[in-house]
C-alpha cells in the first residue's frame, strides 16, 4: 500500500506549553489510522496543523510523497484534507443543504440555484445512506442528526484524507453502524482516514492501525490486530491501568429513600415516571438518544416542569417549579452539554466553582471575598486533581475532563442530597474518567443519592447499583446491575417490550 | 405553499399591519384611500432604504449606528457638487461613493480594531456628523437641480412617487443579493456561525467590509432622496434615523443577534412604522402620545415575532 500522508518530527509550541514534540504519523492509502491519547495529548493540535489553522514550528508534512506547507485553510483543502469536527461546525440558521454545500452552491446566471442545490443534496445524502430532507433547518435537528450532517459536509468535497474527531460521541448504535458503513466505503475507494475516538471497542471494529500520543509526544504505532485494550490504555496513560472502573466498597441502606417520584408526567416529554432513589445509591438510567432520559431529570430539576405526578424528598412532598427550588431541595444537576449548560467558558475556574453557591464566598461586609473564593477553588483543584495552571485560568482553556471536574466541584459545593449526572464522561479520556468515577463513588459513600444517565452501557453496568431502562419516554424496566448484561438491556430497548414494575 | 411561507416568515409584521389598517380605517375617513396609502409609502421610503442596508448588517450580528450621519454626509456632498456645477448624474454618483467610503471606513476600523460594529459606529457617527457641520458651517446648501428635485417630489403618471419606485427597485436588488447569491448566503452563514463560515473557506473579513459598504451606499441613497425632499442639504437631517431603521428591520423579522434577515420583511416593518405615524397624525393624536403608542406597538410586534420564530424552531425538533 502506498503512503497518503506522512508527518515527520512535528513540533508545535504555544506560549508556555510544548503541545507537540517529535510526532510522526504515517497514513496508508485505503486505511483507517486511529489516533489515541488522553485529552491534552496533542491530538487536536495535530488536527489543527493539518487543517491549516495553526502551522507547525518544525517538521515536515508529505502528501503522496510531496512536501507541502499547510499554512492556511485553503492549502489544506486543495490537498484533499477534510476535517469533521466534534464541536459541531454547522450554522443553525441554514438548511441541511445550505450547510453541506456552503460556499460551493450550484449557481445559474450568478444566482444560487436552490432547486438544483436541494436535488443534488438529496441524491448525495442517499448515496451515503442518510435519509433526511435537505430543506430542513439545522436548528430542528437532534444532536445525532447534526453530527451526521457534519459528516456529510466533510465528505462532500471528495477529500482524499479525512480526519474524524470523536464522530460517534453523539451517535446511537444504529447511526454509528451507518457511519462505519460509510467509512468502509471510503476505504474501498482508496481514501485514508484518521479516526479519533475515546471508545476503545470502536477502534477494534473500524481501525487498521493505532498511533498513541501522550503529553505531546509520539509513543508508538501498532497494528490493531496485534494489540489489546489493556495495552493501548497503558500506552496512553503511561502506566498499567488495571481497571477502568474503581471498586465500590459500600452498600446503601435499602429503606432510606431520599427521592421518590410518583407517576411524573409531562405530555410529549415523559410519561408515568415512578422511581425511588435511596441514600448512597447510584441509580443508572440507560436509553438511546431521544428516549426521554434527559427530559425526565429535567422534570425533576424543574426545567421541564411536570403536568402531573408527585415528587417526594426524604418522604416529604415538594413542589419544584424552577431550578432554584430544586437547588433549595438539595438537588444538583450536572448537565449533558457542559459547554452550553454547565459552564461559563469565559470565566475563571474559581468563578465557575463559586457560581452556584455565591453566598458561601461573601464576607462579613456583604462583599465577595477574593480570599474565600481562592480557598474554595484551591480546595477542589486539589480534591479532584483539576489540571489547571491556577484558579484564575479561563475554563475554556482547560481540557474536557478538567472542565467536567469544574462542573462537579461547583455542584458538590451546594452539598447535594441528590446528584443527577447526565453523560458525565462524554468525550473525556480514560484517566480523567477514572478520577470522576472515584469521586462519584466517594459521594455515594457519603450518602448522596445519585442518578447516572449514560449512553455507554459498560459505564452504567459498572457504576450503577440498579438500572432503569428508558425507552419511548417511559421507564421500561428496572434491573439489578449485577445480574444483567449488555445483551439483555439492548433486547429491552430493541423489542420495546414492556414489563410491569 | 407560498402564502404559507409568507405567513410563517412575516406573520408578526403582517398581523400588526392588518390590525393597524383596520383600526385607522375605522378611526379616520381619510386613511384608506390610494392617495394616502401612496403617501405613506413615499414617507417610509427613506427609512426603508436605509433599513435595507441595516438588514445586512443585523444579519451579520452587527449594528451600524452611523447611517443617519452618512445620509447627512452624502446629502451634503450632493449639494456641494451641484453648486460646483458638476453634472447631475455624476454628482449623485459621487454622493453615493461618499456613503460607500464612509461604510468602508466603518468596516476597516471594525476589522483592524477587532471591535463590534456597534461601538465603531458610535465613534464614527460623531466624526461623520462633525465633518458635515464643519464643512457647511452649520448652514444648509440649497438645491435647485430640477432632476434631483423631481426625484423626491414628483410622481410617475402623476400617481406613484418616484421615491417609492426607487425603494422598490432597491428592495428587489437587495433581496436577490441577500437570498440568491453566494455572497448573501455566505453572509447568512457568517451571522449564524462565524467559525463554521471560516472553516468552509469563506473570507469573513471581506464579507464584513462589503456589508458595511452596502449599508453606507443605502444610507447615501436615503440622504440624496432626503435632500431632494427638503430642497436642500442640511447638516442636522436624519438624526435618529438609525434607530428607526433598526426597528423596521427587527419588526420585519430580522434577528438582532444575527443569522436571520429578510429585506422584504424589513419593508413590511417600515410600512408598519409608517402606518402608525400617518394614522396617528390623521386622528390628531398629540405628538407625545404618538411616541408612547409607537413604543408599545414595537414591543407587541417583536413579541409576536419571537413567539412565531420559537414555534418554527421547535417544530420537528424533538
Amino acid at each position: 500500500m502506498s503512503i497518503t500522508l506522512k508527518m515527520k518530527n512535528i513540533r508545535k509550541q504555544f506560549p508556555g506549553v510544548i503541545a507537540l514534540d517529535g510526532v510522526n504519523i504515517e497514513l496508508l492509502k485505503g486505511s483507517v489510522l486511529a489516533l489515541l491519547g488522553e485529552n491534552g495529548a496533542g491530538k487536536s493540535t495535530l488536527m489543527k496543523i493539518l487543517a491549516g489553522v495553526c502551522p507547525q514550528d518544525e517538521g515536515v508534512i508529505e502528501i503522496f510523497g510531496k512536501e507541502v506547507k499547510i499554512d492556511n485553510v485553503n492549502v489544506a483543502k486543495t490537498n484533499g484534507i477534510s476535517i469533521i469536527f466534534q464541536e459541531l461546525s454547522l450554522s443553525d440558521n441554514l438548511t441541511i443543504a445550505e450547510n453541506i454545500y456552503a460556499n460551493k452552491e450550484p449557481t445559474k446566471y450568478g444566482l444560487i440555484d436552490d432547486k438544483k442545490l436541494n436535488e443534488e443534496c438529496k441524491n448525495y445524502l442517499v448515496s451515503l445512506g442518510i435519509e433526511m430532507d435537505p430543506k430542513i433547518l439545522v436548528s430542528n435537528l437532534s444532536i445525532a442528526q447534526k453530527q451526521l450532517v457534519e459528516i456529510a459536509k466533510g465528505l462532500v468535497t471528495n477529500p482524499k484524507i479525512i480526519i474524524m474527531d470523536e464522530p460517534t460521541s453523539a451517535l446511537s448504535n444504529k447511526e454509528t453502524e451507518l457511519l462505519f458503513n460509510i467509512i468502509n466505503k471510503l476505504k474501498n475507494e482508496g481514501k485514508s482516514i484518521i479516526y479519533i475516538s475515546h471508545r476503545m471497542e470502536e477502534l477494534f471494529k473500524i481501525a487498521d492501525f493505532v498511533t498513541v500520543l501522550r503529553d505531546g509526544k509520539y509513543i508508538n504505532t501498532v497494528k490493531i490486530s496485534d494489540t489489546s485494550v489493556d495495552e493501548l490504555i497503558s500506552m496512553m496513560v503511561g502506566r498499567d491501568m488495571l481497571e477502568i472502573y474503581p471498586k465500590r466498597d459500600f452498600n446503601y441502606q435499602d429503606n432510606d429513600v431520599v427521592l421518590e417520584l410518583k407517576n411524573l408526567t409531562k405530555k410529549d416529554y415523559y410519561h408515568n415516571i415512578s422511581l425511588a432513589l435511596k441514600k448512597g445509591e447510584i441509580l443508572g438510567m440507560y436509553g438511546l438518544m431521544g428516549s426521554g432520559r434527559t427530559e425526565i431529570v429535567k422534570g425533576i430539576f424543574g426545567i421541564l416542569k411536570k403536568d402531573s405526578g408527585e415528587i417526594f424528598i426524604e418522604n416529604q412532598k415538594v413542589e419544584i417549579n424552577s431550578s432554584k427550588d430544586a437547588i433549595n431541595c438539595g438537588i444538583a444537576f450536572v448537565t449533558e452539554n457542559r459547554k452550553e449548560e454547565g459552564l461559563v467558558l469565559t470565566s475563571s475556574v474559581a468563578e465557575n466553582i463559586s457560581s452556584v453557591r455565591i453566598e458561601s464566598i461573601i464576607n462579613k461586609f456583604g462583599f465577595l471575598s477574593y480570599q474565600k473564593e481562592t480557598n474554595l477553588a484551591n480546595h477542589y483543584i486539589k480534591k479532584l486533581n483539576i489540571k489547571t495552571p491556577n484558579f484564575e485560568q479561563i475554563v475554556n482553556n482547560l481540557s474536557g475532563g478538567n472542565q467536567q471536574k469544574v462542573v462537579l466541584s461547583k455542584w458538590f459545593e451546594i452539598k447535594p442530597k441528590i446528584l443527577i449526572l447526565d453523560e458525565p464522561t462524554r468525550g473525556i479520556d480514560v484517566g480523567a474518567k477514572f478520577e470522576i468515577y472515584k469521586f462519584i463513588n466517594e459521594l455515594s459513600k457519603s450518602g448522596v443519592g445519585i442518578i447516572l444517565i449514560s449512553s455507554e452501557l459498560p459505564e452504567v453496568l459498572n457504576m450503577a447499583d440498579k438500572i432503569l431502562v428508558i425507552n419511548d419516554k417511559k421507564v421500561i424496566t428496572k434491573l439489578d446491575a449485577d445480574k444483567t448484561n449488555q445483551e439483555e438491556i439492548m433486547t429491552y430497548i430493541t423489542n420495546k417490550k414492556e414489563v410491569n414494575l | 405553499m407560498i402564502n404559507n411561507k409568507i405567513l410563517k416568515n412575516y406573520g408578526g409584521a403582517l398581523l400588526a399591519l392588518s390590525v393597524l389598517v383596520v383600526l385607522f380605517s375605522i378611526l379616520s375617513p381619510y386613511f384608506f384611500n390610494v392617495d394616502n396609502l401612496l403617501t405613506i409609502l413615499s414617507q417610509v421610503s427613506i427609512i426603508a432604504i436605509m433599513a435595507f442596508g441595516m438588514t445586512y448588517v443585523l444579519m451579520l450580528g452587527q449594528t451600524d449606528l452611523s447611517v443617519g450621519a452618512i445620509a447627512a454626509l452624502s446629502s451634503l456632498v450632493l449639494g456641494v457638487m451641484l453648486n460646483l456645477k458638476v453634472p447631475t448624474l455624476l454628482a449623485i454618483l459621487i454622493a453615493i461613493l461618499s456613503g460607500l467610503g464612509a461604510g468602508l471606513i466603518n468596516g476597516i476600523l471594525g476589522i483592524k480594531l477587532n471591535a463590534p460594529g456597534f461601538i465603531i459606529t458610535v465613534a464614527t457617527v460623531g466624526i461623520f456628523r462633525g465633518l458635515v457641520y464643519t464643512i457647511t458651517d452649520s448652514k444648509p446648501v440649497v438645491i435647485e437641480d430640477t432632476f434631483i428635485l423631481a426625484l423626491g417630489n414628483s410622481k410617475l403618471f402623476n400617481l406613484i412617487p418616484y421615491t417609492v419606485i426607487v425603494m422598490l427597485v432597491l428592495m428587489h436588488l437587495a433581496q436577490i443579493v441577500l437570498a440568491k447569491t453566494r455572497f448573501g448566503r455566505n453572509a447568512k452563514m457568517m451571522g449564524g456561525n462565524k467559525v463554521a463560515a471560516e472553516y468552509v473557506g469563506i473570507n469573513t473579513k471581506s464579507i464584513y467590509l462589503k456589508v458595511f459598504m452596502i449599508s453606507g451606499i443605502m444610507a447615501a441613497i436615503s440622504g440624496i432622496l432626503l435632500a431632494s425632499r427638503l430642497y436642500s442639504s442640511q447638516p442636522n437631517i436624519a438624526q435618529g434615523y438609525e434607530l428607526d431603521a433598526i426597528a423596521s428591520a427587527v419588526l420585519g423579522g430580522t434577528s438582532l443577534s444575527g443569522g436571520y434577515g429578510s429585506v422584504i420583511g424589513t419593508l413590511l416593518g417600515s410600512i408598519v412604522m409608517g402606518v402608525i405615524n400617518n394614522g396617528m397624525n390623521l386622528i390628531r393624536l398629540p405628538y407625545y402620545y404618538q411616541q408612547i403608542v409607537k413604543g408599545i406597538i414595537i414591543l407587541i410586534a417583536v413579541y409576536l415575532d419571537i413567539k412565531n420564530k420559537k414555534s418554527i424552531l421547535s417544530k420537528g425538533g424533538k
